[in-house]
Protein backbone atom coordinates (compact mmCIF):
# COMPACT_ATOMS: atom_id res chain seq x y z
CA UNK A 1 0.00 0.00 0.00
CA UNK A 2 1.24 3.53 -0.75
CA UNK A 3 2.82 4.86 2.43
CA UNK A 4 1.22 8.27 1.91
CA UNK A 5 -2.24 6.74 2.25
CA UNK A 6 -1.46 5.40 5.69
CA UNK A 7 -2.44 7.46 8.69
CA UNK A 8 0.91 6.82 10.33
CA UNK A 9 4.18 7.32 8.51
CA UNK A 10 7.83 7.43 9.47
CA UNK A 11 10.63 9.52 8.09
CA UNK A 12 14.14 10.69 8.70
CA UNK A 13 14.59 14.44 8.99
CA UNK A 14 16.44 17.50 10.23
CA UNK A 15 14.70 19.99 12.53
CA UNK A 16 14.86 23.29 10.63
CA UNK A 17 12.74 25.43 12.91
CA UNK A 18 10.32 25.16 15.80
CA UNK A 19 8.07 27.47 17.68
CA UNK A 20 5.74 27.33 20.62
CA UNK A 21 2.24 26.28 19.73
CA UNK A 22 -0.86 26.30 21.90
CA UNK A 23 -0.60 25.65 25.62
CA UNK A 24 2.39 23.29 25.75
CA UNK A 25 2.94 22.08 22.16
CA UNK A 26 5.58 22.87 19.57
CA UNK A 27 5.16 23.42 15.85
CA UNK A 28 8.22 21.82 14.26
CA UNK A 29 9.48 22.33 10.71
CA UNK A 30 11.20 19.16 9.50
CA UNK A 31 13.14 18.63 6.31
CA UNK A 32 12.82 15.03 5.23
CA UNK A 33 14.40 13.27 2.25
CA UNK A 34 11.16 11.42 1.51
CA UNK A 35 8.46 13.96 2.45
CA UNK A 36 10.26 17.24 1.83
CA UNK A 37 9.70 20.20 4.11
CA UNK A 38 6.79 19.63 6.47
CA UNK A 39 5.38 21.27 9.53
CA UNK A 40 4.05 19.08 12.30
CA UNK A 41 2.81 19.56 15.84
CA UNK A 42 4.59 17.86 18.70
CA UNK A 43 1.90 17.68 21.40
CA UNK A 44 3.09 18.48 24.90
CA UNK A 45 6.69 19.03 23.75
CA UNK A 46 7.20 21.94 26.13
CA UNK A 47 6.35 20.00 29.27
CA UNK A 48 9.44 18.94 31.26
CA UNK A 49 8.39 15.31 31.45
CA UNK A 50 7.94 14.97 27.70
CA UNK A 51 9.85 12.21 25.95
CA UNK A 52 10.13 14.11 22.71
CA UNK A 53 11.50 17.61 23.28
CA UNK A 54 15.16 16.55 23.49
CA UNK A 55 14.81 14.90 20.10
CA UNK A 56 13.19 17.97 18.57
CA UNK A 57 15.91 20.51 19.22
CA UNK A 58 17.00 22.70 16.29
CA UNK A 59 19.48 21.14 13.82
CA UNK A 60 18.92 17.63 15.23
CA UNK A 61 18.80 14.84 12.66
CA UNK A 62 16.58 11.98 13.67
CA UNK A 63 13.86 9.51 12.86
CA UNK A 64 10.28 10.57 13.37
CA UNK A 65 6.93 8.85 13.40
CA UNK A 66 4.05 11.08 12.38
CA UNK A 67 0.30 10.71 12.28
CA UNK A 68 -1.72 12.48 9.61
CA UNK A 69 -3.73 15.37 11.00
CA UNK A 70 -6.25 17.81 9.61
CA UNK A 71 -4.17 20.99 9.60
CA UNK A 72 -0.81 19.68 10.75
CA UNK A 73 0.47 16.15 11.14
CA UNK A 74 1.38 15.08 14.67
CA UNK A 75 4.81 13.87 15.75
CA UNK A 76 4.12 10.80 17.86
CA UNK A 77 7.66 9.48 18.24
CA UNK A 78 11.10 10.99 17.78
CA UNK A 79 14.54 9.52 18.03
CA UNK A 80 17.82 11.40 17.60
CA UNK A 81 20.40 10.12 15.10
CA UNK A 82 22.81 13.04 15.33
CA UNK A 83 22.75 15.90 17.81
CA UNK A 84 25.94 17.68 16.65
CA UNK A 85 27.09 18.68 20.13
CA UNK A 86 30.32 20.34 19.02
CA UNK A 87 28.74 22.86 16.73
CA UNK A 88 26.32 23.79 19.52
CA UNK A 89 29.11 24.60 21.92
CA UNK A 90 30.11 27.89 20.33
CA UNK A 91 28.09 30.83 19.08
CA UNK A 92 29.55 30.87 15.59
CA UNK A 93 28.78 27.15 15.20
CA UNK A 94 25.18 27.78 16.22
CA UNK A 95 24.97 30.77 13.88
CA UNK A 96 26.31 28.78 10.92
CA UNK A 97 23.99 25.83 11.54
CA UNK A 98 21.08 28.26 11.90
CA UNK A 99 21.94 29.85 8.56
CA UNK A 100 22.23 26.45 6.86
CA UNK A 101 18.78 25.44 8.15
CA UNK A 102 17.15 28.81 7.49
CA UNK A 103 18.29 28.79 3.85
CA UNK A 104 16.63 25.40 3.28
CA UNK A 105 13.52 26.63 5.10
CA UNK A 106 13.30 29.73 2.91
CA UNK A 107 14.19 28.17 -0.43
CA UNK A 108 12.14 24.97 -0.24
CA UNK A 109 8.34 25.17 -0.45
CA UNK A 110 6.34 22.95 1.89
CA UNK A 111 5.91 19.40 0.58
CA UNK A 112 8.71 19.70 -1.98
CA UNK A 113 10.98 16.64 -1.75
CA UNK A 114 14.61 17.26 -2.52
CA UNK A 115 16.87 14.35 -1.50
CA UNK A 116 20.16 15.86 -2.82
CA UNK A 117 19.50 19.04 -0.83
CA UNK A 118 18.72 16.98 2.26
CA UNK A 119 22.00 15.16 1.80
CA UNK A 120 23.86 18.46 1.41
CA UNK A 121 22.31 19.89 4.59
CA UNK A 122 22.99 16.75 6.67
CA UNK A 123 26.59 16.60 5.46
CA UNK A 124 27.11 20.30 6.13
CA UNK A 125 25.93 19.92 9.73
CA UNK A 126 28.26 16.92 10.09
CA UNK A 127 31.17 18.90 8.68
CA UNK A 128 30.54 21.86 10.97
CA UNK A 129 30.35 19.48 13.92
CA UNK A 130 33.48 17.59 12.89
CA UNK A 131 35.56 20.78 12.89
CA UNK A 132 36.04 21.01 9.11
CA UNK A 133 37.13 24.52 8.02
CA UNK A 134 33.90 26.43 8.81
CA UNK A 135 34.24 29.25 6.26
CA UNK A 136 34.89 26.87 3.35
CA UNK A 137 32.12 24.54 4.60
CA UNK A 138 29.59 27.38 4.52
CA UNK A 139 30.73 28.79 1.17
CA UNK A 140 30.60 25.31 -0.38
CA UNK A 141 27.15 24.81 1.12
CA UNK A 142 25.77 28.09 -0.18
CA UNK A 143 27.13 27.62 -3.70
CA UNK A 144 25.80 24.05 -3.92
CA UNK A 145 22.44 24.97 -2.40
CA UNK A 146 21.94 27.77 -4.95
CA UNK A 147 22.66 25.27 -7.74
CA UNK A 148 20.27 22.67 -6.32
CA UNK A 149 17.39 25.11 -5.96
CA UNK A 150 17.90 26.48 -9.47
CA UNK A 151 19.65 29.76 -8.74
CA UNK A 152 23.25 28.86 -9.61
CA UNK A 153 24.97 32.06 -10.74
CA UNK A 154 26.34 31.93 -14.28
CA UNK A 155 30.11 32.06 -13.90
CA UNK A 156 31.30 30.91 -17.34
CA UNK A 157 29.82 33.36 -19.85
CA UNK A 158 28.79 37.00 -19.63
CA UNK A 159 25.10 37.12 -18.72
CA UNK A 160 24.57 40.08 -21.08
CA UNK A 161 26.55 39.30 -24.26
CA UNK A 162 26.97 35.55 -23.81
CA UNK A 163 30.69 35.63 -24.62
CA UNK A 164 32.98 33.28 -22.65
CA UNK A 165 34.70 35.11 -19.80
CA UNK A 166 38.40 35.99 -20.14
CA UNK A 167 40.63 35.44 -17.10
CA UNK A 168 40.35 39.02 -15.80
CA UNK A 169 38.50 41.09 -13.25
CA UNK A 170 34.78 41.30 -14.03
CA UNK A 171 31.54 42.45 -12.39
CA UNK A 172 28.60 40.58 -10.89
CA UNK A 173 24.94 41.35 -11.44
CA UNK A 174 22.47 40.18 -8.79
CA UNK A 175 19.59 41.07 -11.10
CA UNK A 176 20.91 38.95 -13.97
CA UNK A 177 22.25 36.18 -11.71
CA UNK A 178 25.80 36.01 -12.98
CA UNK A 179 28.98 37.61 -14.23
CA UNK A 180 29.05 40.62 -16.54
CA UNK A 181 32.19 41.10 -18.65
CA UNK A 182 33.98 44.45 -18.55
CA UNK A 183 32.85 45.44 -22.07
CA UNK A 184 29.20 45.07 -21.01
CA UNK A 185 29.69 46.62 -17.57
CA UNK A 186 28.31 50.06 -18.37
CA UNK A 187 27.52 52.63 -15.71
CA UNK A 188 23.86 52.58 -14.76
CA UNK A 189 23.74 48.80 -14.33
CA UNK A 190 23.59 47.65 -10.72
CA UNK A 191 26.87 45.74 -10.53
CA UNK A 192 29.43 44.83 -7.90
CA UNK A 193 33.08 44.25 -8.73
CA UNK A 194 34.22 40.66 -9.05
CA UNK A 195 38.01 40.30 -8.89
CA UNK A 196 39.47 37.33 -10.76
CA UNK A 197 40.51 35.39 -7.56
CA UNK A 198 36.91 35.60 -6.26
CA UNK A 199 35.54 34.35 -9.60
CA UNK A 200 38.00 31.44 -9.53
CA UNK A 201 36.93 30.50 -6.00
CA UNK A 202 33.24 30.55 -6.95
CA UNK A 203 33.87 28.39 -10.02
CA UNK A 204 35.98 26.00 -7.98
CA UNK A 205 33.21 25.67 -5.35
CA UNK A 206 30.64 24.99 -8.07
CA UNK A 207 32.71 22.19 -9.61
CA UNK A 208 34.93 20.55 -6.96
CA UNK A 209 33.91 17.58 -4.84
CA UNK A 210 34.11 18.15 -1.07
CA UNK A 211 37.38 16.24 -0.44
CA UNK A 212 39.09 18.66 -2.85
CA UNK A 213 37.06 21.74 -1.88
CA UNK A 214 37.88 21.38 1.81
CA UNK A 215 41.55 21.98 1.05
CA UNK A 216 40.78 25.44 -0.32
CA UNK A 217 42.82 28.16 1.36
CA UNK A 218 41.47 31.67 1.05
CA UNK A 219 43.26 34.94 1.63
CA UNK A 220 41.19 37.21 3.91
CA UNK A 221 40.31 39.66 1.10
CA UNK A 222 38.96 36.97 -1.26
CA UNK A 223 37.11 35.23 1.60
CA UNK A 224 35.37 38.45 2.60
CA UNK A 225 34.56 39.21 -1.02
CA UNK A 226 33.10 35.79 -1.83
CA UNK A 227 31.20 35.62 1.48
CA UNK A 228 29.66 39.07 0.96
CA UNK A 229 28.77 38.33 -2.68
CA UNK A 230 27.03 35.07 -1.79
CA UNK A 231 25.15 36.68 1.12
CA UNK A 232 23.97 39.57 -1.05
CA UNK A 233 23.04 37.33 -3.98
CA UNK A 234 21.11 34.96 -1.69
CA UNK A 235 19.30 37.88 -0.04
CA UNK A 236 18.49 39.25 -3.52
CA UNK A 237 16.99 35.93 -4.65
CA UNK A 238 15.04 35.52 -1.40
CA UNK A 239 14.04 39.19 -1.45
CA UNK A 240 15.20 39.54 2.17
CA UNK A 241 18.27 38.87 4.23
CA UNK A 242 18.08 35.63 6.23
CA UNK A 243 17.85 36.48 9.94
CA UNK A 244 20.67 34.15 10.90
CA UNK A 245 22.98 35.77 8.33
CA UNK A 246 22.72 39.00 10.29
CA UNK A 247 23.29 37.08 13.51
CA UNK A 248 26.38 35.35 12.08
CA UNK A 249 27.76 38.69 10.91
CA UNK A 250 27.28 40.31 14.32
CA UNK A 251 28.77 37.37 16.21
CA UNK A 252 31.75 37.15 13.84
CA UNK A 253 32.37 40.90 14.17
CA UNK A 254 32.24 40.55 17.94
CA UNK A 255 34.79 37.72 17.88
CA UNK A 256 37.29 39.56 15.74
CA UNK B 1 -11.00 33.66 8.72
CA UNK B 2 -12.73 36.98 9.20
CA UNK B 3 -16.50 37.12 8.94
CA UNK B 4 -17.97 38.56 5.72
CA UNK B 5 -18.49 42.31 5.88
CA UNK B 6 -21.67 43.18 7.73
CA UNK B 7 -22.26 39.63 9.00
CA UNK B 8 -21.33 40.69 12.54
CA UNK B 9 -21.66 44.02 14.37
CA UNK B 10 -18.39 46.02 14.22
CA UNK B 11 -17.73 45.74 17.98
CA UNK B 12 -17.97 41.93 17.88
CA UNK B 13 -15.80 41.64 14.77
CA UNK B 14 -13.26 43.99 16.34
CA UNK B 15 -12.95 41.96 19.54
CA UNK B 16 -12.58 38.73 17.52
CA UNK B 17 -9.82 40.35 15.50
CA UNK B 18 -8.00 41.67 18.58
CA UNK B 19 -8.24 38.34 20.46
CA UNK B 20 -6.97 36.37 17.49
CA UNK B 21 -3.74 38.39 17.61
CA UNK B 22 -2.90 36.71 20.95
CA UNK B 23 -0.42 33.81 20.92
CA UNK B 24 -2.07 30.39 20.71
CA UNK B 25 -5.48 31.85 19.85
CA UNK B 26 -6.82 31.30 16.37
CA UNK B 27 -9.91 32.88 14.79
CA UNK B 28 -12.18 30.04 15.98
CA UNK B 29 -11.13 30.33 19.64
CA UNK B 30 -11.32 34.13 19.37
CA UNK B 31 -14.91 33.88 18.12
CA UNK B 32 -15.82 31.46 20.92
CA UNK B 33 -14.32 33.73 23.59
CA UNK B 34 -16.07 36.77 22.12
CA UNK B 35 -19.48 35.10 22.16
CA UNK B 36 -18.84 33.81 25.68
CA UNK B 37 -18.15 37.40 26.80
CA UNK B 38 -21.25 38.61 24.97
CA UNK B 39 -23.34 36.29 27.14
CA UNK B 40 -21.35 36.81 30.37
CA UNK B 41 -22.61 39.13 33.16
CA UNK B 42 -21.68 42.81 32.78
CA UNK B 43 -19.52 42.73 35.94
CA UNK B 44 -17.34 39.98 34.54
CA UNK B 45 -16.86 41.75 31.22
CA UNK B 46 -16.11 45.05 32.94
CA UNK B 47 -13.62 43.40 35.30
CA UNK B 48 -11.80 41.90 32.32
CA UNK B 49 -11.81 45.20 30.43
CA UNK B 50 -10.52 47.02 33.51
CA UNK B 51 -7.78 44.41 34.08
CA UNK B 52 -6.62 44.72 30.47
CA UNK B 53 -6.71 48.50 30.62
CA UNK B 54 -4.80 48.64 33.91
CA UNK B 55 -2.22 46.07 32.78
CA UNK B 56 0.29 48.51 31.44
CA UNK B 57 -0.61 51.49 33.58
CA UNK B 58 1.82 51.94 36.44
CA UNK B 59 3.85 48.89 35.43
CA UNK B 60 7.59 49.47 35.29
CA UNK B 61 10.69 47.44 34.69
CA UNK B 62 12.83 47.14 37.81
CA UNK B 63 15.97 49.22 37.30
CA UNK B 64 18.03 46.58 39.05
CA UNK B 65 16.79 43.17 37.88
CA UNK B 66 14.62 44.15 34.85
CA UNK B 67 11.67 42.15 36.27
CA UNK B 68 8.24 43.70 35.69
CA UNK B 69 7.00 45.43 38.82
CA UNK B 70 4.67 48.07 40.18
CA UNK B 71 7.59 50.10 41.43
CA UNK B 72 11.33 50.14 40.95
CA UNK B 73 13.26 48.54 42.61
CA UNK B 74 10.84 45.59 42.65
CA UNK B 75 9.65 43.78 45.79
CA UNK B 76 12.29 41.05 45.43
CA UNK B 77 15.15 43.54 45.03
CA UNK B 78 13.86 45.56 48.01
CA UNK B 79 13.72 42.49 50.27
CA UNK B 80 16.85 42.79 52.44
CA UNK B 81 16.29 39.31 53.81
CA UNK B 82 17.35 37.82 50.48
CA UNK B 83 20.89 36.83 49.77
CA UNK B 84 22.40 39.82 47.95
CA UNK B 85 25.44 38.04 46.52
CA UNK B 86 23.66 35.48 44.30
CA UNK B 87 21.86 36.34 41.07
CA UNK B 88 19.72 33.89 39.15
CA UNK B 89 19.51 34.79 35.45
CA UNK B 90 16.24 33.81 33.75
CA UNK B 91 14.73 34.35 30.32
CA UNK B 92 11.26 35.61 31.26
CA UNK B 93 9.30 37.04 34.19
CA UNK B 94 7.30 33.80 34.37
CA UNK B 95 10.53 31.92 35.10
CA UNK B 96 10.89 34.04 38.27
CA UNK B 97 7.42 32.88 39.28
CA UNK B 98 8.37 29.23 38.62
CA UNK B 99 11.53 29.43 40.74
CA UNK B 100 9.83 31.43 43.50
CA UNK B 101 7.13 28.75 43.69
CA UNK B 102 9.76 26.20 44.74
CA UNK B 103 10.64 28.28 47.83
CA UNK B 104 14.14 26.82 47.51
CA UNK B 105 15.91 29.96 46.30
CA UNK B 106 16.49 33.07 48.39
CA UNK B 107 18.80 35.11 46.19
CA UNK B 108 18.14 37.82 43.59
CA UNK B 109 17.13 37.60 39.92
CA UNK B 110 17.97 39.11 36.60
CA UNK B 111 15.37 38.88 33.82
CA UNK B 112 16.73 38.92 30.25
CA UNK B 113 13.34 39.23 28.52
CA UNK B 114 14.09 36.54 25.95
CA UNK B 115 16.94 34.42 24.68
CA UNK B 116 19.42 34.78 21.84
CA UNK B 117 17.87 33.22 18.74
CA UNK B 118 19.69 33.24 15.41
CA UNK B 119 16.62 31.87 13.64
CA UNK B 120 14.30 34.56 15.00
CA UNK B 121 16.98 37.22 14.68
CA UNK B 122 17.12 37.98 18.42
CA UNK B 123 20.60 39.35 19.10
CA UNK B 124 22.41 39.80 22.44
CA UNK B 125 21.76 43.55 22.32
CA UNK B 126 17.99 42.90 22.19
CA UNK B 127 18.20 41.40 25.70
CA UNK B 128 19.09 42.83 29.14
CA UNK B 129 22.59 41.32 29.07
CA UNK B 130 24.46 44.64 29.17
CA UNK B 131 22.42 45.57 32.27
CA UNK B 132 23.46 42.28 33.90
CA UNK B 133 27.15 42.86 33.23
CA UNK B 134 26.91 46.45 34.53
CA UNK B 135 25.21 45.06 37.63
CA UNK B 136 28.04 42.59 38.23
CA UNK B 137 30.49 45.48 38.22
CA UNK B 138 28.33 47.53 40.56
CA UNK B 139 27.08 45.05 43.15
CA UNK B 140 28.92 42.61 45.44
CA UNK B 141 27.80 39.54 43.49
CA UNK B 142 29.71 36.30 44.10
CA UNK B 143 27.64 33.83 42.12
CA UNK B 144 25.62 33.96 38.92
CA UNK B 145 23.22 31.06 38.37
CA UNK B 146 22.37 30.70 34.68
CA UNK B 147 18.77 29.46 34.63
CA UNK B 148 18.03 29.93 30.94
CA UNK B 149 16.02 27.14 29.31
CA UNK B 150 17.83 23.91 28.36
CA UNK B 151 17.13 24.64 24.68
CA UNK B 152 19.43 25.73 21.90
CA UNK B 153 18.47 29.37 22.51
CA UNK B 154 18.92 29.07 26.27
CA UNK B 155 22.29 27.35 25.92
CA UNK B 156 23.47 29.92 23.37
CA UNK B 157 22.45 32.73 25.72
CA UNK B 158 24.26 31.07 28.64
CA UNK B 159 27.43 30.63 26.53
CA UNK B 160 27.29 34.27 25.51
CA UNK B 161 26.84 35.48 29.10
CA UNK B 162 29.75 33.32 30.31
CA UNK B 163 31.90 34.97 27.65
CA UNK B 164 30.75 38.44 28.72
CA UNK B 165 31.45 37.76 32.39
CA UNK B 166 34.99 36.82 31.33
CA UNK B 167 37.54 36.71 34.12
CA UNK B 168 35.57 38.63 36.73
CA UNK B 169 36.03 36.85 40.09
CA UNK B 170 32.48 35.47 40.05
CA UNK B 171 31.35 31.85 40.34
CA UNK B 172 29.15 31.02 37.35
CA UNK B 173 26.85 28.00 37.66
CA UNK B 174 24.21 26.51 35.36
CA UNK B 175 21.01 24.82 36.51
CA UNK B 176 21.51 21.05 36.40
CA UNK B 177 20.13 19.40 33.29
CA UNK B 178 19.00 15.85 33.37
CA UNK B 179 16.05 13.57 33.86
CA UNK B 180 12.72 15.04 34.91
CA UNK B 181 10.66 13.65 37.79
CA UNK B 182 8.41 10.89 36.52
CA UNK B 183 10.60 10.57 33.42
CA UNK B 184 11.61 7.39 31.71
CA UNK B 185 15.30 6.63 31.10
CA UNK B 186 14.59 4.54 28.06
CA UNK B 187 12.97 7.47 26.21
CA UNK B 188 15.53 10.12 27.16
CA UNK B 189 17.51 11.64 24.32
CA UNK B 190 21.28 11.19 24.31
CA UNK B 191 22.07 14.78 25.24
CA UNK B 192 19.83 14.69 28.31
CA UNK B 193 21.45 11.42 29.39
CA UNK B 194 24.95 12.81 28.86
CA UNK B 195 24.05 15.90 30.94
CA UNK B 196 22.45 13.73 33.60
CA UNK B 197 25.60 11.60 33.84
CA UNK B 198 27.84 14.69 33.93
CA UNK B 199 25.71 16.24 36.64
CA UNK B 200 25.33 13.10 38.79
CA UNK B 201 25.65 13.68 42.50
CA UNK B 202 26.52 11.72 45.65
CA UNK B 203 23.56 9.98 47.25
CA UNK B 204 23.07 11.70 50.61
Amino acid sequence: MNEHRLRIYRTEGVVLARRDWGEADRLVTLFSPSHGKLRAVAPGARKPQTRKSGHLELFTRGHFVLAKGRTFDKITQAHTEAYYPRLRSDLQGVARAALACELVDRFVPEGDTHPPLYDLLARTLERLDAGEPPDVTMLFYQVRLLALVGFAPNLTTCVLCGQPLMPADHAFSHDEGGVVCMSCATPGLRLRPLPLPALKVLRFLQAAAWPTARRLRLDPFTRRHVTALLHQYTAHVLEREPRSARFLREISAHDR
Amino acid sequence: MSAPEGALPTSVARLIEELSKLPGIGPKTASRLTFYLLRAPDEQVNALAEAVRALKLGLVECERCCHIAESSPCAICRDEGREQSVVCVVEDPLDVVAIERTGAYRGLYHVLHGAISPVEGILPQDLRIAQLIARLDREPIREVILATNPSLEGETTATYIVRQIGDRPIRVTRLARGLPMGGDLEYADEMTLIRALEGRSEVQ
